[in-house]
């Protein structure tokens, strides 16, 4: 009966559904699992070396990684306001 | 140089302990001494697909605590006199593992066996990581299914940070062992394909194990399939895969389930 109902129906093929899903599914778990701070490190640091010449609102940071297959991209955004002030710090020294 | 060997997953129910049966047996037939362990405390199985549920005396935590010694808790094959076995604890829980326990276990198990096959229970807790925590080798039992090619990943990951070698730096070499397979269901995009699952997880095919009566029907009778049926589908994938293990280069067969003359017709008009 399947097998007649699919001569006429002709179901899509799930398999690639079911890959799909896997692949974005796993390409985010793989960055929480394989490293679970180093996304907050990388903000939190680099954040520290550019207020330390630059003032920034620490949440115009955004640090983020997108991994591809065979290359990852680390993408780090920096909201500047316009009319840059120069930091206390650095003008200090 | 003695080889240790876990056989995990994840999830359960994917064949880990009739997969490490089925191994040991096929390395135990090519005339390798070998060992395997069951790390499943509180729910062992592999003496009872293995047929020596009832010669098990002591058990690896008898071994661990001091209970008994090592000769004595281990149970030779009744058809292979170099394949043995070292049963879990059906009794006691998980916590009465300790990993320093494990590791003299297995320096003990690796000055008389050439292969230490150590089959993990399912999960990601103290029996699944003390199982994987000193071996030198790998094999992902995985099923072509959503759930379980998620679960092997996250093991994936467990074998690159929790092993003793990996903390030295070194790596666990990682085999993956597809099982339950039928490619026809792939071909027809039913089911993943192995390419898929190779390319989701990256790690090195070791066999693929196709769907098959013949895998029940040997651990109903406890006899390892490679033994129960050695010329059986299954028995072959899981030879090639030993094979494989031991450095030989087998070609990968992708085994094909045969059907009759009407179904291959009605499903290729299907498709």
């Amino acid at each position: 009966m399947m097998n007649v109902m699919r001569l006429f129906g002709g179901r899509a093929a799930s398999a690639p559904v079911a890959r799909e899903r896997l692949q974005i599914l796993l390409s985010h778990e793989r960055g929480r699992s394989g490293a679970p701070d180093l996304l907050e490190t990388l903000r939190s640091e680099i954040l520290s070396v550019v207020s330390k010449h630059i003032d920034v609102d620490p949440d115009k940071v955004v640090v983020r990684m997108d991994r591809g297959k065979f290359v990852s991209m680390l993408e780090v955004d920096i909201e500047v306001p316009n009319g840059v002030q120069r930091s206390k710090m650095v003008a200090a020294t | 140089m003695a080889k240790v060997l876990v056989v995990t997953s994840g999830k359960g129910g994917v064949g880990k302990t009739t997969s490490t049966a089925a191994l040991g047996a096929a390395l135990a037939q090519l005339g390798q001494n070998v060992v395997v362990i069951d790390f499943d405390v509180g729910l062992r199985n592999l003496d009872l697909v293995m047929g020596a549920e009832r010669r098990v005396v002591f058990d690896l935590i008898n071994v661990v605590q001091g209970v008994a010694k090592l000769p004595q808790a281990l149970i030779r094959d009744k058809r292979l006199e170099n394949l043995w076995l070292l049963p879990a604890s059906q009794t006691r829980d998980k916590d009465a593992l300790t990993e320093e326990g494990v590791k003299r276990v297995i320096a003990d198990l690796k000055t008389k066996f050439d292969w230490i096959l150590c089959d993990s229970p399912a999960g990601i807790e103290r029996g699944a990581t003390l199982a994987m925590r000193y071996a030198d080798e790998a094999i992902i039992v995985t099923n072509p299914e959503v759930s379980s090619v998620r679960d092997s990943d996250r093991i994936i990951g467990m074998l690159d940070s929790k092993t003793v070698r990996a903390e030295r730096g070194e790596r666990v070499e990682k085999h993956l062992l597809v099982t339950r397979y039928d490619a026809g269901r792939a071909a027809r995009g039913e089911m993943l394909s192995i390419d898929d699952i190779l390319e989701i997880l990256a790690t090195p095919l070791l066999g693929i194990v196709p769907e098959s009566q013949d895998v029940l029907r040997a651990s109903n009778v406890g006899c390892p399939v490679t033994l129960n049926a050695a010329n059986s589908a299954p028995a072959r994938a899981y030879t090639d895969a030993v094979r494989r293990l031991m450095g030989e280069a087998v070609e990968m067969v992708v085994p094909v389930e045969r059907k009759g003359l009407m179904d291959r017709l009605l499903r290729r008009r299907a498709a």
